[in-house]
C-alpha cells in the first residue's frame, strides 16, 4: 500500500482538519443528544450553508455569512427551546426547511458559477486552507476549553434545565452558550465537511458514544475519539478506493454508530431489566 | 416572636392563559411545615416558583429571609432553597449516576470555576444515606423507579444544605407505599435539619399528620389558612373543589363529622 500521499501538505491539512472538526462536532453532538434536540444540528448546519451562500451571492466572506446566519438561528432556537412553547422538533423542522429554501433560492438566482455553492454543500476536506485550519483550531480549542471549565454547569443544564436553575445555576446562559458553540462549530466546519454532511459528524459519533457509557465525561471523550476515528478512517478509505472523502467520512461515522448500537451494553440492560448496571 | 422566612405581599403573576396568582399575601415562619392544597390550576406551583425566583412577578413583593427576590439576587437566593418538582421521566440512557445527580445540588453553592471537592462528595454521600439511596449511588439515574428518583431529588436538595424546602407534588404518580415513605422522609428531614417546608399535595389524607398548617388555594387566591384539622372539613373541601357537600362526604367518609 503506497501511503506516500500522506506526506503531501494537502493531506496533512486534511488530517488536521478532520482531527479538529471531529472533536468539535462530536462535543456539540453530545449536547444535542442529551438535550434531546438532534434537529439543532440540522437546522444550524443548513442555516450556515444558507448564510455562506448569501455571502457568496452578495460578495462578502462566506464564513461571515455562515456565522451570522448561525447566530440568528441560535437566537431563534434559544427562546423556543427555553420556553418549550412548540415541540422543539416542529420549530427546528420549520427553521431547517426555511434555511434550505433560502439556500436553494440563492443558488437559483446567483449569477456566478454554482460549483462554489455546491462545494459548500458537500465540502472538500482536501482543499482546506490555512485560514480554515486556523479558524477550526480556534473554535475547537474554545469548545473543548469551555466544556472543561463549565463542565458541571453544562452537565446540570443538559440533565434538566429547571433543576439547574433551581439550584442557582445560570442555565439559560449555558443553553445559549451551547447554541452559540454549535453555530461557531458548524460555521468553521462548512468548508471542509460541507453543509449537508456536517450533521452526521455531529450526530453519529456522539450517538455511538451514547450507546456505550453511563458516564457523561466518558461520553464526551468517546464521542471525540469516534469523531476523529471516523475522519481519519474515512480519509484513508477514500484514498485507497478513490472515493469522495466527505461522503466516505460520513458513512464511516454511521458504521461506527451501527457497530456501537449493536454491541451496546444499554441494549442488553434493557433486555435484562433485573440485571444491576453501574454507571461508569 | 416567630421569625418570617417567606413573605409574599400582594403577589401577582399572569401567564398568557390568565392570572395565576391574584394579589396573594402569605407569611411563613421559620420551622413551619405548610401544606398547600387546591384544584389543578389554582396557582400552587406558581406560588412555589415565585419563592425561588423561577416565576416572575407582575407586581407585589416576595422576600426570603428578609431579602426581596429580584432578578439581581435570585441565583444567590435559590442556593438556600431546595426545590423538588413533580416526577419527570428521565431518559433511561442518561449518562449520569445517582451520585452525579445528587451532586447537582452542590453546584450552585460551589459557584462557577469551582469543581466539587472531597468534602462535597461526602455531603452528597450523607444526603444519599439519609434518603436510603446509598446502595444505588452508582446506578444510572434513568434505571431507578419513580419513587427512587424522588428520593434522589430530595437528596439533591439536602446536598444543597438549604434553609427552605419547596416540594411540588413530590408523591404524585407514586404508589401508596412510596407516597407514604416519601412523606415520612420529608417530615423527618424537615425536623432533623430544622427546615422551613412548603409542600404542594393532592394527598388530603396525609396532611393532618404531616403538616402544621394548611393553605387552601383556588383560582390564584388563598381561600383558607390554618391548622389542618380545622381547615380540612366537608364545607371547605366542597367550596375548594366545587363539589356538593354530600359528594365530599361520600368520597371522604372518614372526615364525616369532623368539624363540619
Amino acid at each position: 500500500m503506497d501511503l506516500s500521499i500522506f506526506g503531501y501538505q494537502f493531506m496533512q491539512h486534511a488530517i488536521l482538519a478532520t482531527f479538529l472538526g471531529g472533536i468539535a462536532c462530536a462535543v456539540i453532538g453530545v449536547f444535542v443528544i442529551l438535550l434531546h434536540m438532534p434537529f439543532i444540528g440540522v437546522a444550524m448546519s443548513h442555516a450556515a450553508f444558507a448564510g455562506a451562500l448569501c455571502g457568496l451571492w452578495l460578495g462578502f466572506s462566506p464564513v461571515l455569512g455562515a456565522f451570522i446566519f448561525s447566530l440568528v438561528t441560535a437566537a431563534v432556537i434559544g427562546p423556543l427551546a427555553d420556553r418549550g412553547q412548540l415541540s422543539p422538533d416542529t420549530s427546528l423542522g420549520v427553521i431547517f426547511s426555511l434555511m434550505l429554501g433560502i439556500a436553494f433560492l440563492i443558488i437559483g438566482i446567483m449569477p456566478s458559477t454554482r460549483s462554489e455553492a455546491l462545494g459548500l454543500l458537500w465540502g472538500s476536506v482536501l482543499t482546506v486552507t490555512n485560514i480554515d485550519l486556523l479558524l477550526l483550531g480556534v473554535v475547537t480549542l474554545a469548545v473543548a476549553g469551555l466544556v472543561g471549565v463549565f463542565y458541571k454547569e453544562i452537565q446540570a443544564t443538559v440533565f434538566n434545565r429547571q433543576i439547574a436553575l433551581a439550584v442557582g445555576l445560570p442555565a439559560t446562559v449555558i443553553l445559549y452558550g451551547i447554541l452559540f458553540m454549535t453555530g461557531a462549530t458548524v460555521t468553521v466546519s462548512l468548508n471542509s465537511i460541507g453543509g449537508l454532511l456536517i450533521f452526521s459528524l455531529i450526530l453519529n459519533p456522539a450517538a455511538a458514544a451514547y450507546q456505550l457509557t453511563y458516564n457523561m465525561k466518558k461520553m464526551f471523550l468517546l464521542a471525540a475519539l469516534f469523531g476523529v476515528a471516523a475522519g481519519w478512517a474515512g480519509l484513508l478509505l477514500s484514498y485507497l478506493f478513490n472515493l469522495p472523502s466527505g461522503a466516505t467520512i460520513v458513512i464511516t461515522s454511521s458504521l461506527i454508530f451501527m457497530v456501537c448500537a449493536v454491541f451496546s451494553p444499554k441494549r442488553r440492560a434493557k433486555k435484562m431489566p433485573g440485571k444491576l448496571t453501574e454507571a461508569g | 416572636m416567630p421569625e418570617a422566612v417567606i413573605h409574599l405581599e400582594n403577589a401577582v403573576v399572569a401567564y398568557r392563559e390568565g392570572m395565576a396568582l391574584h394579589h396573594v399575601s402569605l407569611q411563613v415562619n421559620r420551622g413551619e411545615f405548610v401544606g398547600i392544597i387546591g384544584p389543578n390550576g389554582a396557582g400552587k406551583t406558581t406560588l412555589l416558583t415565585v419563592i425561588n425566583g423561577l416565576g416572575k412577578l407582575q407586581s407585589g413583593l416576595v422576600s426570603v429571609n428578609g431579602v426581596n427576590v429580584s432578578r439581581q439576587n435570585h441565583h444567590e437566593l435559590r442556593k438556600k432553597v431546595g426545590y423538588v418538582a413533580q416526577i419527570e421521566r428521565i431518559d433511561p440512557r442518561m449518562p449520569m449516576s445517582v451520585r452525579d445527580v445528587a451532586m447537582i445540588g452542590r453546584y450552585g453553592v460551589l459557584g462557577l470555576f469551582h469543581a466539587p471537592h472531597k468534602a462535597d462528595w461526602q455531603i452528597v454521600d450523607e444526603a444519599l444515606e439519609m434518603v436510603n439511596m446509598s446502595h444505588l449511588a452508582k446506578r444510572p439515574i434513568g434505571h431507578l423507579s419513580g419513587g427512587e428518583q424522588q428520593r434522589v431529588a430530595i437528596a439533591r436538595c439536602l446536598a444543597q444544605q438549604p434553609e427552605i424546602l419547596l416540594l411540588d407534588e413530590p408523591t404524585a404518580s407514586l404508589d401508596w407505599k412510596a407516597q407514604t415513605d416519601i412523606l415520612e422522609l420529608v417530615r423527618h428531614i424537615h425536623e432533623q435539619r430544622g427546615l422551613t417546608t412548603l409542600f404542594v399535595t393532592h394527598d388530603l389524607d396525609a396532611l393532618p399528620h404531616t403538616c402544621d398548617r394548611v393553605v387552601l388555594m383556588k383560582n390564584g387566591e388563598i381561600t383558607g389558612d390554618g391548622a389542618p384539622d380545622k381547615l380540612i372539613t366537608t364545607v371547605n373541601l366542597s367550596r375548594l373543589y366545587d363539589l356538593p357537600a354530600a359528594q365530599v362526604e361520600e368520597r371522604r367518609p372518614h372526615i364525616h363529622g369532623q368539624g363540619k
